[in-house]
């Protein structure tokens, strides 16, 4: 039997993965033994065919679900040569150049085996963590220099350790999968991809800290990767990974799966605790702070869900492996995603310090429409537009905030240069006024007052009098509202504002 | 609607030993009955021992719950910035002409709802959009119309 790989990655599904998977069921069924990975996260390949050879696995792709029969015809399960064929997937530049902590097993194995995901490094680290004290746990991650991922940064051994630190019976760990950023797919990518991974670092957590239940809270737009997480769980719990004594060391840790409804809010962490709760999503004031009173007031690690998958590898290589990587106060690997238009996206993991340019230009291949790049929109879209200028910043967080920049999350969306900039201002105000949970007044009235105001300049009425209110307002809503929805709204305002400022004038619009 | 009212009942024993039980329950309902009723407000209020206006409240701030019943195929069009670089507003346009209503209504023969998100976490094959649960990518009119018409058939 030779061994096929299609994705069941949603993104590979969503331009035809299933359809290829039946036609080559259809004709070559009896032939192959058909795994369905996760995506490689070469998006712009899928669907991506792999044929296990001696070579390695070989890549075929796009491919469309008609063209799998050509392509069997011409010796594809055999590896052989085709215009689609795109040589062993290893060996392109692309894969050979990350370097895959993260997402070490993501498209490599099949998501719900637990053969694989032993056979390719699962539960070491694990298995090291429950060898040693909670202490020294928390211990290896403070060494690690692992920031959190889902975009403010701080660092999660010290946010373990203040939780390790607070007595009480109960605590929980929460798993922030509320992944609502556009230009972030990472999460789901590895939810849908390798969850055993995310199961495992939640277990390292609730070890580390003294906790007994988690919560892994997802996105309703995520189904697949619900669905994944759920049927992981239930394996897990088969073999002993989960439950009541964990891997035979009396850890007791049990996991659910939460599953969100359509709030954005619901990603900032406080406001995700109170929807746990069952309650509306409203953000709470901090302090006191989730690391003391968090889930239903009892200590609660809550953290990212790369932030979660980094912690099995930083246990089985130890925390000193992982903080030789990186640069500055930015340490270890970031899982980058290119999207939006751009020729090649999908997800780049490489050690932080590589610039914006290698990774847009150079790995990215530019736009997708093939047009100059006019921005591009780092962190979400609370974070900054950055002008081609700066594409030789390092990827750091501290480079990124002295630009009046956000490395945030790594999601880097690009623009070409039909852009208005004018219009992904006023959008900006336009998303926080339709998703802000409403509690403070900066964030709630605020961006209804900026779509007013800018509309008001781009319609050129009195441009610089409404400029300056415009300011005044960014300014309010930075220092006065109560979280990152309302304070950081005014970052892409901003930036598009400081670099763009032409498409803020009635001449330039009426030009266009 | 007593039929109705027990079959609520019982989803909500089913979550009894769940934490802060009322989103599941609510989701339930919503994938049993397509909506949530009005009129089953009470009764959660009684079974989870929490006001009437908690549980209004909590079904009001997600955009995910309907409080009417709808057999429309739902068609999402993301509107979030990654698929507005390859032309989201301008899909957003073409589907709003297709049906002929804009985003949050839905069609008079009520077979199609055209509702925005933000966000399907599918950016680097913008734009995309989601029907009926499943996703795609690489969206335009002429495929939108492609997908319909073989939805339309199966």
């Amino acid at each position: 039997m030779i061994t096929v790989y299609v994705p069941r990655d949603s993104a590979a599904v969503s331009v035809g993965a299933d359809e290829v998977a039946a036609a080559l069921e259809q004709a070559a069924g009896e032939r192959i033994r058909l795994v369905r990975n996760g995506s490689r996260g070469m998006l712009w390949l899928e669907p991506l065919i792999e044929v296990a050879t001696e070579r390695g696995r070989i890549g075929y792709g796009p491919v469309s679900p008609h063209q799998v029969q050509g392509l069997i015809d011409a010796g594809m399960l055999d590896g052989a040569d085709h215009e689609l064929c795109l040589g062993v997937v290893d060996e392109l530049p692309w894969m050979r150049d990350q370097q895959r902590l993260c997402f070490a097993r993501v498209g490599v194995t099949d998501p719900l085996s637990v053969v694989d995901y032993e056979a390719h490094g699962g539960l070491t680290g694990l298995r090291q963590a429950l060898a040693r004290e909670p202490a020294d746990v928390v211990a290896e991650m403070t060494e690690s220099g692992l920031r959190g991922r889902g975009g403010a940064g701080f660092p999660a051994g010290v946010k373990w350790q203040t939780v390790l630190d607070t007595p009480g019976e109960t605590k929980f760990v929460c798993c922030n999968a509320d992944e609502g950023d556009s230009g972030t797919f990472a999460d789901r990518m590895l939810m849908e991809g390798d969850p055993f991974c995310l199961i495992e670092g939640m277990t390292i957590a609730a070890h580390a800290v003294g906790a007994s239940e988690g919560y892994i809270y997802v996105r309703s737009e995520y189904p697949d990767a619900v669905a994944t997480l759920r049927r992981a769980i239930d394996i897990a719990y088969e073999h002993g990974w989960l439950g009541e004594n964990v891997l035979g060391s009396g850890l007791r840790f049990d996991l659910f799966v939460r599953v969100g409804a359509g709030a954005y809010i619901c990603g900032e962490e406080t406001s995700m605790l109170e929807s746990l709760e069952g309650k509306r999503g409203m953000v709470r004031s901090k302090p006191p702070i989730p690391a003391i009173t968090g889930l239903f007031g009892k200590p609660t690690i809550v953290n990212n869900v790369l932030t979660l998958a980094s912690v099995p590898r930083i246990l089985a290589d130890g925390g000193a492996a992982y903080s030789e990587l990186g640069i500055e106060r930015s340490r270890g690997t970031q899982v980058f995603q290119l999207a939006g238009n751009i020729a090649r996206g999908g997800v780049f993991e490489t050690a932080f310090g590589i610039t914006l340019d290698e990774l847009i230009n150079g790995y990215g291949g530019g736009t997708r429409s093939g047009r100059p790049v006019r921005a591009v929109q780092v962190g979400g879209p609370l974070g900054s537009y950055v002008p081609v200028s700066q594409f030789d910043l390092p990827t750091d967080y501290e480079a990124f905030a002295a630009a009046e920049a956000m490395l945030g999350h790594g999601g880097i969306v690009v623009f070409d240069d039909t852009t208005d900039m004018s219009k992904m201002a006023r959008f900006a105000m336009e998303f926080c006024a339709e998703e802000s949970c409403g509690k403070c007044t900066p964030c709630r009235v605020g961006s209804v007052r900026g779509v007013e105001v800018i509309d008001r300049i781009t319609g050129g009425e009195d441009p610089d009098g409404n400029l300056a209110v415009l300011n005044d307002l960014c300014e309010l809503m930075t220092d006065g509202s109560l979280c990152a929805m309302g304070g950081l709204t005014p970052n892409p305002v901003r930036s598009a504002l400081t670099h763009f400022p032409e498409d803020f004038t009635v001449n330039h619009r009426e030009a266009k | 609607m007593s039929e109705d009212a027990e079959t609520v009942r019982a989803i909500v024993a089913a979550h009894r030993g769940d934490r802060g039980p009322l989103l599941p329950i609510l989701h339930d309902i919503q994938d049993t009955f397509g909506y949530i009723d009005q009129e089953w407000i009470p009764v959660l209020a009684t079974e989870l021992n929490v006001s009437r206006a908690d549980v209004h409240g909590v079904i009001t701030f997600y955009t995910d719950f309907r409080s009417e019943p709808s057999q429309a195929t739902t068609v999402r069009v993301c509107r979030a910035e990654a698929c507005q670089s390859l032309g989201a507003e301008r899909l957003v346009a073409d589907t709003e002409q297709m049906f002929g209503v804009k985003l949050g209504q839905t069609t008079p023969d009520g077979s199609v709802r055209l509702e925005q998100v933000f966000c399907l976490g599918n950016c680097a094959l913008a734009p995309a959009v989601q029907i009926n649960g499943r996703m795609y990518g690489r969206m335009d009119r002429a495929r939108l119309v492609e997908v319909l018409a073989k939805g339309a058939e199966s």
